[in-house]
């Protein structure tokens, strides 16, 4: 088994700065862009927080999960269940349901598959995603292969007193905006906590941690459901956005499409997770723009990267640090 | 169930092991040996399926299309192997992974572009267009029989290559140490390109023999890869003895689900995944 490659933890000033450039850029751009855009930047910044759990997992634990997109659905169809026909549901409980109802999910899956290694855990873990996309897939009661609607986004209203209006294109872009920061800042914390670093040291040395006296399995189903539980956040979202959930929100591309996020961005720092979404979304945007077997030039775009081998916009910066500091001795 | 309903039942879920085990065992042969997480191994078999639709539809006859096709598929793997496999041996998973789902994207959309996205039937040959009769009412397709029939013929084929053969003895000693094999002069890179090849011939012949019961159509390869994870996960990597016990039990279980217990069917094999993980998380048959 190998364990996945080095990654920064500490961001270099300069990719701090560039974050700090981004998030201005990000909280000016509903000025200045059309309608189509800030629903497009929407959906990125909804990939990028999707793309941060999946972090969690894949770059800080060493956990490459197939089956991510799973917890991404359950939310998103929790949204659809709690949203009545004809009004909306109310957000301050829905959004903590949904959430929590994804990070339960994980925590059930992620019973049986942190007991398993390496090439197992990712065939288990897309497994039971798949599970998951055909129990609402073959399920009229849970809409089947058509999906369900939501008529309304989630109503913000706090005993009559509305402080911002998620029907409002702009206003739901801003609340997304929020949502990536806090998520990023937690996960930042995250990392650099003991829980963080017990997560870190797993990926780099699992047997290690063992004999060092750390139940590295609770460790790691920890981090499954906190990830899960985020990736709902997202996956909420997402179903608020556009109004409408499907299987396909919970199949296999999706999970494979948000680790080629953390993998394009760079691994293990969750600033990586943001840009990689970002860029991820825009191509794919662009190859269906250029034709209609855009699905060609995507499957040869990740062939390229992959055999071309850098490790992610972010983490060419840190290849250089890694040679450095040499603190994966695996991968040089 | 009454005894004939039962008997057709099993042979159902027979042959539908039987297939299960000819994906897998070529799925677990790539992992054990080389260490490679193969996604794009459902694409074989719908590589497979739709060739063999092309070929039996030219030919007119479905032995030839078997032996067309499989001839093309493995010198399609063997391509594919030499040209992006062989540099993905000793990369980690995670770069497997992507490479193979990158694949996925441009075989499904080669596939539509070559042979659109209708489902297509195939035609049962004549000569094994009939039925035998169990009961005075109910009767077995004997193509069912010749599907089991194939995979029966080429497993024992594969156990003979492999615990009989020079050729296995190299390539079981390759999975066992693969620096010292290599340093005893086994050419270990033939070797590697030969597993692979016999896996994308295995997935190709079983996506053309089943054709007809199942039909071409999209997207067929990643539910078969879904089915090959759960068997190979309950087997064990790199055991193609446990690959064959755990297909078989797969589709049993499979079967007899949708006969019996039709409202859950869907997630029996799940069940006994998760079962299987709780009590040996590496697999039945670890190696």
């Amino acid at each position: 088994m190998s364990t996945p490659r080095a990654n920064i933890e500490v961001l270099p000033r300069s990719v701090q700065f560039s974050l700090a450039l981004g998030l201005a850029a990000l909280l000016l751009f509903p000025v200045v862009g059309s309608d189509f855009y800030v629903q497009m930047v929407t959906r990125m910044m909804i990939m990028a927080i999707f793309a941060m759990s999946l972090d969690l997992l894949q770059g800080v634990t060493g956990l490459v999960s197939l089956g991510h997109a799973a917890y991404f659905g359950v939310a998103g169809y929790a949204l659809a269940f709690l949203t009545p026909a004809d009004v909306p549901v109310s957000l301050w409980w829905s959004l903590p349901l949904a959430v929590a109802g994804s990070g339960l999910v994980a925590l059930i899956i992620g019973f049986f598959v942190v007991r398993t290694h390496g090439i197992y855990f990712i065939m288990v873990t897309m497994a039971f995603a798949q599970m998951v996309f055909y129990l609402f897939f073959d399920n009229k009661l849970l809409g089947g292969s058509d999906g369900l609607y939501i008529n309304f986004r989630p109503d913000a209203s706090v005993f009559g007193w509305l402080p911002f209006d998620l029907e409002g294109r702009k206003t739901f872009y801003y609340f997304t905006l929020a949502l990536v920061v806090l998520v990023y800042v937690l996960l930042r914390r995250l990392l650099w906590s003991p829980l963080g670093r017990a997560l870190s040291g797993i990926r780099i040395n699992e047997h290690r941690m063992r004999a060092m006296g750390f139940g590295t399995r609770g460790y790691k189903l920890t981090a499954f459901s906190v990830a899960g539980a985020l990736a709902g956040l997202a996956g909420y979202l997402w179903g608020a956005q556009t109004g409408y959930v499907n299987p396909e929100l919970m199949g296999f591309h999706m999970s494979a499409h948000a680790i080629m996020m953390v993998i394009l961005g760079g691994m293990g720092n969750f600033a990586g997770a943001i840009v990689g979404a970002f860029a991820f979304e825009y191509l794919l945007h662009v190859f269906k723009d250029i034709t209609k077997h855009w699905q060609l030039l995507m499957g040869g775009f990740i062939v390229l990267v992959v055999v071309a081998a850098p490790r992610g916009l972010l983490g060419m910066l840190g290849q250089r640090r890694a040679a450095k500091t040499q603190e994966d001795p695996h991968h040089g | 169930m009454d005894f004939a309903t039962f008997l057709i039942q099993l042979l159902n879920s027979v042959q539908y092991g039987l297939l299960l085990f000819m994906l897998a065992a070529g799925l677990t042969l790539i992992f054990g040996i080389m260490g490679v997480v193969n996604l794009a191994h459902g694409s074989f078999y719908m590589l497979g399926a739709y060739l063999g639709y092309s070929l039996s539809g030219q030919f007119g006859s479905l032995t030839l299309a078997i032996l067309g096709g499989a001839v093309l598929a493995v010198v399609f793997g063997l391509a594919l192997e030499w040209l992006l496999f062989r540099h993905f041996y000793h990369r980690d998973h995670l770069d497997q992974v992507l490479l193979t789902f990158g694949l996925i994207y441009i075989f499904e959309e080669l596939r539509s572009i070559l042979w659109g996205d209708d489902v297509h039937g195939v035609a049962i040959p004549a000569m094994l267009d009939w039925s035998i009769a169990l009961t005075d009412t109910l009767s077995y397709p004997v193509y069912r029989l010749f599907i089991s029939g194939v995979c029966i013929a080429l497993a024992l084929g594969l156990y003979l290559l492999i615990s009989k053969t020079r050729l296995g003895m190299k390539i079981r000693a390759g999975a066992f140490n693969r620096d010292m094999a290599e340093s005893l002069g086994v050419n270990i890179k033939l070797i590697h390109a030969t597993v692979f090849a016999l896996g994308v011939g295995l997935a190709a012949v079983a996506g053309m023999v089943a054709a007809p019961v199942s039909s071409v159509y999209p997207n067929m390869g990643s539910s078969v890869l879904i089915m090959c994870f759960v068997v190979v996960v309950i087997g064990g990597i790199g055991s193609v003895r446990g690959a064959l016990i755990s297909a078989l039990l797969v589709g049993l279980v499979d079967t007899f689900g949708k006969v019996l217990l039709p409202s859950m069917s869907g997630m029996l094999v799940y069940m006994l995944m998760a079962a299987v993980l709780l009590w040996k998380p590496e697999g039945l048959f670890k190696q």
